[in-house]
């Protein structure tokens, strides 16, 4: 049965997702199928890591050798990413039961677990295919169970946002959908490997150049790239909080994973950047979209648009890393994708803790919040530190290794940006902790108490696992920098 | 035609025009797929497009009313965004392969294969339903999946589908849309031809044009007719919407469980080969169920989220920005 | 040059259709006319995959015994799946857009961000 690893990590969850769909109105066996799956989920891409290691997974639908039929191809690179991706979903599957009590209506529980399971799915199966179209019918599953997850939020802008992000959405998988046919009229094939092999000698081709500009838009769409980002803050801000958990940690990750793809190993680095000088363009972006979210973070009055927002900023680190061309500036964009997702899931989940109790997220409600919810908020301040990178977190070695990148190429006001962008999420994240802990609430009657366990426990989780990886980062860096060194290898 | 039609949408204010004009651009765009010989997208395009999209999106102007403000902001930045896309794309077009031509790599690399071995591999004669459900079959999964994603959720958006609970409610509203002899016993006579028709183009897709999916959307305008002469409450009492959560789950069952046949017996996820003594027999057997999963899911999944959003008219939806849904959480 | 417009016209017409949908979706206020933008947006996207199916002098790829030029079957394939992800994606905007009637009143895209801000200003009065 191991053998079938591939395709059971993929197809599991949606074996399941009707069943949970029948069963809709019993939201508790819906939660328990999807937490059960989601740690044989988490199993499962863990042995396929370690299988991963020793060298590349193929495997083959229906049995037909590509590129006629679709395979699923794991190498180090996105076995990394589907750990990244059932761990999360292993973590806050079972956060979920108690954090939608306060935010969804029970008619759509049952609902709700089952778009999870669907979005899952579709997010392994991005992650893990090898065939072009495959991705964007993939990519549309988990779309799709987005945008129905985003909507379930309670305020009505949920409604709006989930909309505009559908729109958005649906114009950037199109553009995919556009470049893969131009690649399929200049090669006869879909297939991810064959693709590569069979560019090499078009790179002349005016073609191949507005497939591979559409296919960077419409990914572009999906990450959040600065300026396609205007969905993300209104789309993390109003979804539920186990959603904007889920999605924060996962979505842009795996989006970020199809451009390293596409970037390094389709077209290749010859074409890419020696070609396109692509690096350029990210560089910019990155460092535009690190400055520039960061500082509209600070104007937040909600916590979870002013993390949104941190969001983008992030993103534009992990564009950085990647744009800087070299092994420690993708290294840093590896651990990033990694540790962002950690302190990204741990921040949300502590909103999503005080969101239960308080019902909302607005600043002005957290007074004095620190004391009535001692732990909830030390969690926040823990992943706070992490976010800003501070040694001895996570968060810490990213930057330290993206710092060490600019250095090596010796462009000094690179590093002067990114310790400025240090120094803002400092102020943004202060705010917090300033109304939290120091403020007394408006409404002195106002007494909340301690979030639940079946809250607490997932967000310490993420937390311990923040500075576990923060202060013994050895296996974590070893492995990004291999990977790193095979990406800049793979177009030499 | 197309150009006209498509540049009449852009400036037309009413939105049931607009709708109608995009069911003309959609049989438009069928006829072009005839002369392109794409038979099987013209029939889809022309039963979705022209169909179940016109369908749904009647219903819904029907609450979100029907005419469109004049637009208010400057039409300049779109105007430019588009102008830009366009011109990248034209100018990316100068290094295409030409229209039709048969040496392009499109028709010489994995394409061949298709045309001409799919006859001695899978042994069916339509290739398109060939490459669709065995050698691409995991697309047409994850397509099936897509549409029960998007049941999935119209359902948590607009609520399941029942039947009315106060006698009250049934009496204010039971009458048939519309009504008169002519429609009624035209519409008794039409809907079985109608379903005759899908089932032949559910186990006919093998030799000609059609599969699961057509099926499915013939088989939901038969419904949808039979709702709008006789009346939405008549409907359900002939299709439960129950029945249908558990068909549209099932039928995607039913493809996942093709499947892991196949693994459990020891082929890959989906190999139809090892389904039956020879391989074109096993493979004959996997068209066959995944096909009848999609048109089962499809059928049910349409008829559906039809059902859904026409009763949305009437439903209510509580947005409580501030309040919780459980009083007791908060203690 | 005369040759590449012959070769490519079929090409441009489609772009052209293209952009009519893309213009549609991202300059039209109305969220009904946006979603038909769409729809226009991905079936002229679908006309460029067709397009590259066709083969001179081929046929409907069904298998017939007097006919051995066939237009390509697998953009056929690909585009049957995206026609469903189109509807897929069209069904669950059309409830979304019901949802947004209901609980805003209106479907025009300038009123929904109107009252956004006037929810939002009652906010910062309290502030002050």
């Amino acid at each position: 049965m191991m053998t079938h690893g591939p395709i059971l990590q993929v197809v599991l969850p949606l074996l399941v997702a009707p069943i949970c769909f029948v069963f809709s109105r019993f939201h508790r066996f819906c939660w328990i199928v999807a937490c059960v799956i989601s740690w044989i989920g988490l199993f499962i891409s863990i042995r396929l890591f370690f299988q991963a290691e020793q060298g590349v997974i193929v495997y083959e639908l229906g049995g037909w050798a590509a590129p006629w039929g679709i395979e699923y191809v794991i190498d180090r690179l996105n076995a990394f990413i589907l750990v990244i991706i059932s761990a999360v979903a292993a973590i806050v599957f079972p956060y979920s039961l108690t954090s939608i009590k306060a935010e969804i209506d029970p008619r759509q529980r049952g609902l709700y677990f089952t778009c999870m399971l669907l979005c899952l799915a579709g997010l392994l199966g991005i992650a893990i295919t090898g065939d072009a179209f495959n991705l964007f019918v993939l990519l549309e599953i988990s779309s799709l169970s987005t945008y129905t997850l985003i909507a379930l939020g309670r305020d009505r802008r949920a409604l709006a946002s989930s909309f505009q992000y559908l729109i958005m959405g649906t114009i950037g998988a199109t553009f995919i959908l556009i470049s893969v046919g131009l690649l399929y009229s200049l090669t006869g094939t879909l297939n991810m490997a064959d693709l590569a092999e069979r560019t090499q000698n078009l790179h002349t081709s005016r073609t191949l150049k507005v497939a591979y500009s559409f296919l960077i838009v419409g990914i572009g769409l999906k990450l959040a790239m600065f300026p396609l980002h205007l969905w993300l803050p209104n789309a993390y801000a109003y979804a539920p909080s186990a959603v904007t958990v889920f999605l924060a940690s996962t979505a842009t990750k795996v989006a970020i994973y199809v451009l390293l793809r596409f970037l390094f190993n389709v077209f290749g680095i010859t074409f890419s950047f020696e070609l396109l000088q692509t690096e350029w363009i990210l560089i910019g972006l990155g460092l535009i979209s690190m400055l520039f979210a960061s500082i509209v973070a600070v104007f937040q009055q909600n916590i979870k648009r002013m993390l949104a927002y941190s969001s983008v900023a992030q993103v534009g680190y992990i564009l950085l890393g990647i744009g800087l061309l070299n092994i420690n500036g993708l290294t840093a964009a590896l651990l990033h994708i990694f540790n962002h997702a950690l302190i990204k899931g741990a921040l949300f989940m502590s909103l999503g803790a005080i969101c239960f109790r308080v019902g909302n997220t607005e600043l002005k409600n957290i007074a004095g919040i620190g004391r009535m919810m001692p732990w909830t908020m030390a969690a926040f301040v823990a992943g706070g530190i992490s976010l800003i990178g501070i040694p001895s977190s996570v968060g810490f070695i990213s930057k330290w290794f993206l710092i060490l990148a600019a250095i090596e190429k010796g462009w000094w006001p690179i590093v002067v940006i990114i310790s400025i962008c240090s120094l803002i999420a400092v102020a943004y994240i202060w705010r917090v902790i300033e109304t939290a802990y120091f403020k007394t609430p408006q409404d002195s009657g106002t007494r909340y108490v301690e979030a639940p366990l079946s809250l607490l426990i997932p967000t310490w989780i993420l937390v311990f696992l923040n500075y576990l990886f923060g202060t013994s980062a050895t296996f974590t860096i070893d492995f990004a920098a291999t990977t790193a060194t095979l990406l800049l290898g793979a177009g030499r | 035609m197309l150009a006209i039609t498509a540049l009449a949408v852009i400036r037309m204010r009413s939105l049931f025009a607009v709708v109608i004009l995009f069911g003309i651009y959609s049989l438009l765009t069928a006829v072009l797929f005839v002369v392109l010989d794409a038979v099987d997208v013209a029939f889809t395009e022309a039963a979705v497009g022209a169909g179940i999209s016109i369908v749904l999106m009647l219903g819904t102007l029907l609450i979100a009313g029907r005419r469109a403000d004049a637009d208010t902001h400057t039409p300049l930045l779109p105007l430019f965004i588009v102008v830009i896309t366009g011109a990248v794309l034209v100018w990316g077009t100068f290094d295409m392969p030409h229209f039709a031509d048969p040496q392009d790599p499109a028709h010489q690399h994995v394409a061949p294969r298709y045309i001409y071995d799919s006859l001695a591999e899978i042994g069916i004669p339509n290739m398109v339903t060939s490459v669709l459900a065995s050698y691409r079959g995991f697309d047409t999964f994850g397509e099936l999946i897509v549409v029960f994603t998007a049941l999935v959720g119209v359902m948590a958006l607009l609520g399941i589908p029942e039947r009315r609970q106060s006698r009250r409610q049934v009496s204010e509203k039971t009458g048939p849309e519309f009504s008169g002899p002519i429609l009624t016993i035209g519409a008794s006579w039409m809907i079985p031809f109608i379903v005759l028709f899908a089932l032949y183009v559910q186990f006919h897709g093998d030799f000609g044009p059609g599969g699961g999916f057509q099926a499915g959307v013939i088989f939901c305008s038969a419904f949808v007719l039979y709702a709008l002469i006789f009346g939405i409450e008549l409907t359900y009492k002939t299709v439960r919407p129950k029945l249908l959560i558990l068909t549209s789950a099932s039928g995607v069952l039913l493809y996942a469980g093709t499947g892991f046949v196949s693994i459990i017996l020891d082929g890959n996820f989906l190999d139809y080969n090892v389904l039956s003594n020879t391989p074109k027999a096993g493979q004959h057997l996997g068209i066959f169920l995944v096909e009848l999963g999609v048109g089962i899911t499809v059928a049910s999944v349409l008829i559906l989220i039809f059902f859904s959003i026409v009763q949305s008219r009437k439903r209510r939806y509580q947005m409580q920005p501030d309040n919780h849904l459980d009083s007791q959480v908060r203690e | 040059m005369i040759d590449s417009i012959v070769g490519l016209y079929n090409y441009w017409i489609a772009i052209f259709l293209m952009m009519a949908g893309f213009y549609t979706v991202i300059a039209s206020d109305n969220l009904v006319k946006k979603i038909v933008g769409l729809n226009i947006f991905q079936t002229s996207v679908f006309i460029l995959y067709i397009s590259l199916g066709k083969v001179e002098g081929g046929s409907p790829p069904i298998v017939s015994a007097n006919i051995d030029v066939y237009s390509n079957p697998l953009p056929h394939v690909l585009i049957l799946t995206a026609i469903v992800v189109g509807v897929a994606t069209t069904a669950l905007g059309l409830s979304l857009i019901i949802r947004i009637k209901k609980a805003y009143g209106s479907v025009e895209e300038s009123d929904i961000i109107e009252a956004d801000q006037q929810m939002l200003e009652p906010t910062q009065d309290e502030k002050q």
